[in-house]
């Protein structure tokens, strides 16, 4: 797992001699060291203004906005300490949010990694047509998320394209964007069947990876085709169910758009996860302190999850030594 | 290869593959050919996966309702600056974070990698405020600057930082008995090695601003600097009920250039996305 453990010190790196070569005797402080040192500096300060700018000193006025009573419809901008984490505590519409939330990055995170690893081992077995395959999987990735999203909308209607294939194998499908769990089910396959192509990919690569003498060592002894699997293929392809487990989490928690466009976030709050009750306090409601709050939450949810999953990698993630 | 696994067993794969692959297709399929329908047809039952006349009214209506070119070009352009700016950005800082060594890099890089952990999400509504405050709501400045700069591109640092780790040691070396300087050796040497990274940044910085949809809504309010993912939605009738012929083909004009480029250059798409940065 080389992302983002190894380290800038570890990479050895040959040094210009002092001085330098093409540096004449009269301009000797000019050395390759001090021109590495600006041109590091100069290199990195467009992303370094950019990050301070608009990551670092949003994430502070965030945390500071959290600790007020902000309308901007009623002007009001008035210093309450922690008034909206209590007020967080006592919202009732919260426990919904946080259930659907929960239900909604689970169900995505399971579903997305089941599928993509299925596509890629059955896509992995050399047949014939596999990179045409490849393509229609992938295919949803680069197709606009708005675009998709009303196609799907008009496919769920109770009288759209999936009930219609229903009716045709004689099943009375219910009105999926209509219903709690058939909704929260369907914002989530919408999303799965968007992105699982990426995933896939990059579970394909990791297959391809797989030493084939392991397969022929386990043939020997009389493995089966699941044993192979879950005692090869899984622990040798772990590094990679770490990062698109991640990768997927995070971006579970980001959901917005296919939200506003299915289902606003009903009935009731089964689909409103936190990105979209953030979105409805703050720029529907225009409570921008408790709309903070809000964020200030997810903040320490997508870090927690992302400190927990980093954790957990030294238990069960293979290491070659 | 090919022969180990028995006939039947590859029917089966086969026919797994086939059936997994109808919601994959499907959807995209249906969309195109529904936009050319009559409206009586959009619904019928059964559906018809070819549309038995063809019908443009929709697609003319589609301009008539919104300046949809405008916000075509809107998007486009967007896409682009922000894709270009991406890349100059990140590419710069992803070197000197790989090969040049100076002071204070580790604190910086960690500094960078703080914007990973930070979805834009999190900061929409400051960052509205810090544009309100400079007057540039309801400008295209939000939809420019904070993914060139900001969370967006810290990912496309981290990718194109990864990737020049990769490359020989001896590079710096044959600059320098060439007496090129860090800019020439970035630019002539590094950057033309780094076509595969620049490629996979490219294609994630632009789908992302593409399909980008909190930000406009939230950062735009007149018509004609809208986008076109919030374009898409908004041909609804007088009762807010969607214009389900229009919307459609307004979403077939913008999802299928994309898909036609994916289509011709799948390889170079999904090759250059699993093999460079991201993978483990």
């Amino acid at each position: 797992m080389p992302v983002l453990t190894d380290n800038v010190a570890g990479r050895a790196e040959p040094r210009p001699a002092p001085g330098g070569t093409a540096a004449s005797p009269r301009r000797r402080w000019w050395t390759s060291r001090r021109r590495d040192q600006l041109a590091g500096l100069l290199f990195v300060t467009p992303q370094l203004v950019g990050t301070a700018l608009f990551v670092l000193l949003p994430l502070g006025l965030v945390v500071w906005y959290s600790l007020h009573e902000w309308n901007v419809l009623a002007d009001t901008f008035d210093f309450v300490g922690t008034d909206n984490y209590r007020e967080l505590v006592d919202d009732p519409k919260l426990p919904g949010v946080l259930r659907s939330t929960l239900f909604f990055s689970v169900g995505l995170v399971v579903f997305n990694l089941a599928l993509a690893l299925l596509l890629a081992v059955l896509l992995n077995q050399r047949l014939r047509g596999t990179v045409v395959f490849r393509t229609l999987f992938f295919s949803p990735v680069v197709v606009s998320l708005v675009a998709w999203t009303i196609v799907w909308g008009f496919l769920l209607q109770d009288n759209g394209g999936v009930n219609g294939v229903a009716g045709a194998v004689g099943l009375d499908g219910p009105n999926w964007l209509r219903g709690e769990w058939t909704a929260l089910l369907s914002v989530i396959v919408v999303q799965v069947v968007k992105n699982v192509g990426l995933n896939m990919v990059l579970f394909l690569a990791a297959l391809q990876g797989v030493p084939a003498e392991l397969y022929e060592a386990a043939r020997v002894e009389g493995a089966s085709r699941w044993t192979q699997f879950r005692r090869i293929t899984v622990p040798l392809i772990s590094p990679t169910i770490l990062l698109t487990s991640i990768i997927t989490v995070v971006g579970a928690l980001q959901v917005f758009a296919q939200i506003a466009v299915l289902t606003q976030g009903g009935p009731g709050t089964s689909t409103t996860v936190l990105v979209y009750y953030l979105y409805q306090q703050a720029f529907q409601f225009h409570q921008f302190g408790y709309g903070s709050t809000l964020s200030v939450l997810l903040f320490l949810i997508v870090l927690t999850l992302t400190v927990v999953q980093w954790r957990m990698r030294r238990k069960w993630v293979f290491h070659e030594q | 290869m090919n022969n180990r696994l028995p006939l039947r067993a590859r029917v089966a794969i086969y026919g797994l593959i086939c059936l997994l692959a109808i919601p994959f297709v499907f959807p995209t399929w249906w969309m195109v050919t529904s936009s050319f329908k009559p409206v009586s047809d959009i619904f019928a039952f059964p559906p018809s996966l070819i549309p038995t006349e063809l019908s443009f009214s929709a697609y003319r209506r589609v301009f008539e309702l919104q300046p949809f070119a405008q916000q075509y070009l809107n998007s486009a352009y967007i896409a682009a600056v922000v894709t270009v700016g991406t890349l100059a950005v990140s590419s710069l800082a992803g070197y000197a974070f790989a090969r040049i060594r100076f002071r204070g890099q580790h604190a910086l890089f960690l500094v960078v990698l703080v914007g990973l952990l930070i979805p834009s999400e999190v900061t929409i509504v400051p960052l509205f405020q810090m544009f309100n405050s400079v007057g540039m709501i309801d400008t295209h400045w939000p939809l420019i600057l904070v993914p060139t700069l900001g969370a967006p591109s810290v990912l496309a640092t981290f990718i194109m930082r990864q990737f020049f780790i990769t490359l020989p040691g001896e590079l710096e070396e044959a600059a320098r008995v060439d007496g090129l300087g860090r800019l020439a050796t970035f630019w002539r040497i590094a950057l033309p090695l780094a076509r595969p990274a620049l490629g996979a940044v490219a294609i994630f910085t632009f789908l992302h601003s593409w399909n980008l949809y909190l930000e406009p809504i939230v950062f735009l309010s007149t018509p004609e600097k809208f986008t076109l993912p919030q374009a898409l939605t908004q041909f609804v009738d007088a009762y807010g009920g969607p214009m389900w012929d229009v919307q459609l083909s307004a979403a077939s004009m913008t999802a299928l250039p994309v898909l036609v480029v994916f289509v011709i250059a799948q390889r170079q798409f999904i090759e250059g996305l699993a093999h460079t940065g991201l993978k483990g």
